[in-house]
């Protein structure tokens, strides 16, 4: 017999998750516009549905009562705190800005934009319900959907054997990381008998006495770094990342290098902060005796950031460039994971949404280029400063805000993240990140003088529809803003730790 | 002869290794697939055998460890699914499927 009770806080817990079944419904539409109408004439009309969908998926979010640390529902497989709540409008918001612009520049063809369009809005509500997660069965099967579904994605241009070979790098390496973080999950389960991350991490501080069982623990928080460091693109298991990101379409690439390495970071956050950290006692966190997990990722935080700006140096393919670019600014976001403090965890989402605009800014232009006449190679973008000034001005601001130069919003993002290591005491990790910013510049700077201070090798001509220029400046008002006035965004975050 | 906690674990921590020797030294991809279906099976075993021998208490709920199992299963069945596709979309173009045949996308 179930208890009444049992039933009532369930029925209650599905308002929790309105956002999610909001977007369900709209996957199942647009399945079923896409079987009855000719799918290959209708892409406005997907478009709408599915930016209808990712809109209407925040509307619940008003109804819904103010989020507490503690509000767990659905037999406290998900947890109701303002990291969740302010997670839903940020991946929503990767989702709008990735189907406009698949929309815009037409990488994608029409007979395959509608199971784009799902598999985006699919992806997306992996992710809102991966943040939300705080049970080990329900990250499992939200990481599972966020990735299964991200490798077809990758593969989407099924004519492009480029596209294939991106996607089976994908799976295969994405498959045995997820893999390798089940067996993590496994052995955390056998110590403590219980998935619910809350009573895993009573179990974990009484297990960590003993060294038996804190062998045990330290395996388990290696194979969880395999599942995450594969999600965030960092060293050892960032190899995938630039051939994927190059033979992915452009808006595939761009979507992936924001949503889900957003969300890795935030089941980093998850994960390790409630299970093997106590505290926070004034604002900072303490790693629990003999489990040194922090010291490990300071050191894979350094490495990442140096190899992937080394590795960016030598690129001529920009989207190889940025995937390189995107490698190191994981290992500067890894920094704030590092400094175990409220201060870093802040920083860490606060970069998250700045980096959300350049980066999709940065890989939006190099999409409206390649599909206006140009090409992907750094060649083509020489002296496209005067036949395109404000493409070209667009890009150039976005890549001095990922160098972090004032008064752009990355430079407020780092300054963040610079200040969480030190306050922390951490200073050759700061030293480390200074030295990187500085040789991050250089390949930046090597796209910008290309575009306005080289003569064009050949009279390409590029024409960048009005609907693309409309969708940059949608980037670049909140790169340009957050740079000025950032409080209004530094107050939300600091709601949430 | 009765069984104990040890020994599935030795199973399952060999599974897992046979796994990774699998995807690390194969060239087919179809090889490297069944490696990873080792992986996620080694992880199956364990949840199956803690859920059957842990002395159950008041806080832990043994049964969901069997539960993790059969959402396994199902998991890695998709996951084939889509990896499989992959493969066949590549070699109807390619005409093969050793993983360093691929090589378009390099640098």
């Amino acid at each position: 017999m179930i208890p009444e009770e049992f039933i009532r806080s369930n029925l209650e817990g599905i308002s929790f998750i309105a956002p999610e079944i909001i977007l369900t419904l709209a996957i199942l539409l647009i399945l079923l516009v896409g079987v009855v109408l000719p799918y290959w004439r209708y892409r406005l009309l997907f478009t709408v549905l599915a930016l209808a969908g990712l809109a209407g998926s925040l509307l619940p979010l008003w109804k819904l009562p103010q989020p507490a640390p503690d509000l767990t529902y659905l037999s406290k497989l998900f947890v109701w705190d303002w990291l969740t709540f302010f997670s839903k409008p940020f991946f929503a918001l990767v989702g709008v800005f990735t189907i406009l612009l698949t929309q815009v520049t037409g990488e994608i063809d029409n007979s395959e934009y509608s199971e784009c369009t799902i598999l985006v809005l699919a992806v997306t509500m992996g992710m809102m319900l991966l943040v939300a997660s705080t049970d080990l069965l329900m990250i499992f099967l939200a990481f599972e959907t966020m990735g299964i579904l991200s490798y077809l994605l990758v593969g989407i241009r099924a004519r492009d054997e480029r596209s294939g070979e991106a996607a089976l790098k994908y799976v295969l390496y994405g498959a045995f990381t997820s893999g390798t973080m089940l067996f993590g999950f496994s052995l955390l389960f056998g110590l403590a008998g219980s998935t619910d991350l809350s009573e895993i991490s009573r179990q974990v501080v009484l297990a960590s006495q003993h060294s038996q069982d804190r062998l045990l623990l330290i395996v388990a928080i290696l194979f969880f770094m395999a599942g995450l460091l594969f999600k965030t693109a960092s060293f050892p298991f960032h190899f995938w990342c630039p051939d994927v990101y190059e033979g992915a379409p452009t808006p595939i690439t761009a979507f992936l290098s924001v949503g889900p390495k957003a969300a890795g970071f935030v089941l980093f956050i998850r994960l390790f902060y409630p299970l093997f950290a106590l505290g926070p006692e004034t604002g900072a966190y303490q790693a629990i005796s003999g489990l040194e997990w922090p010291s490990i990722l300071a050191l894979v935080s350094a490495i990442t950031m140096t190899l992937g700006n080394l590795a960016a140096m030598h690129q001529n393919n920009l989207k190889r460039l940025l995937a390189y670019s995107s490698i190191a600014h994981a290992g500067y976001l890894l920094m704030g994971i590092v400094a175990l403090s409220d201060l870093g965890l802040r920083s860490v989402v606060f970069y998250l949404v700045v980096y959300l605009f350049m980066n999709l800014g940065a890989f939006g232009v190099v999409t409206m280029v390649a599909t206006a006449g140009g090409s992907e190679d750094i060649e083509s973008y020489r002296g496209l400063g005067t036949r395109a000034p404000y493409v070209c001005v667009a890009m150039a601001i976005f890549l001095f805000s990922l160098v972090g130069l004032p008064p752009f919003a990355g430079f407020v993002g780092k300054v963040y993240l610079f200040a969480a290591v030190i306050s922390q005491k951490i200073y050759w990790l700061a030293v480390v990140a200074a030295l990187n910013t500085v040789i991050s510049l250089y390949y930046y700077l090597r796209i910008v003088k290309a575009m306005f201070l080289e003569k064009p090798t050949e009279a390409i001509q590029i024409q960048v529809p009005l609907s693309s220029q409309a969708l940059l400046l949608a980037l670049l008002v909140p790169t340009l803003g957050l740079g000025i006035y950032w409080q209004p965004l530094a107050r939300v975050v600091s709601r949430m730790f | 002869m009765s069984y104990s906690l040890p020994s599935f674990l030795v199973v399952s921590s060999l599974l897992f290794c046979l796994g990774m020797y699998t995807v690390l030294t194969r060239r087919n991809a179809i090889g490297i697939l069944m490696g990873i279906e080792l992986v996620l099976n080694g992880a199956g075993l364990n949840f199956v055998a803690f859920s059957r021998f842990l002395e159950p208490s008041q806080t832990t709920n043994l049964l969901s460890g069997q539960v993790f199992t059969l959402f396994i299963i199902a998991v890695a069945a998709a996951e084939v699914a889509v990896a499989l596709a992959i493969v066949l979309s590549l070699y109807s173009r390619m005409k093969t499927i050793d993983v360093e045949e691929f090589k378009q996308l390099q640098g």
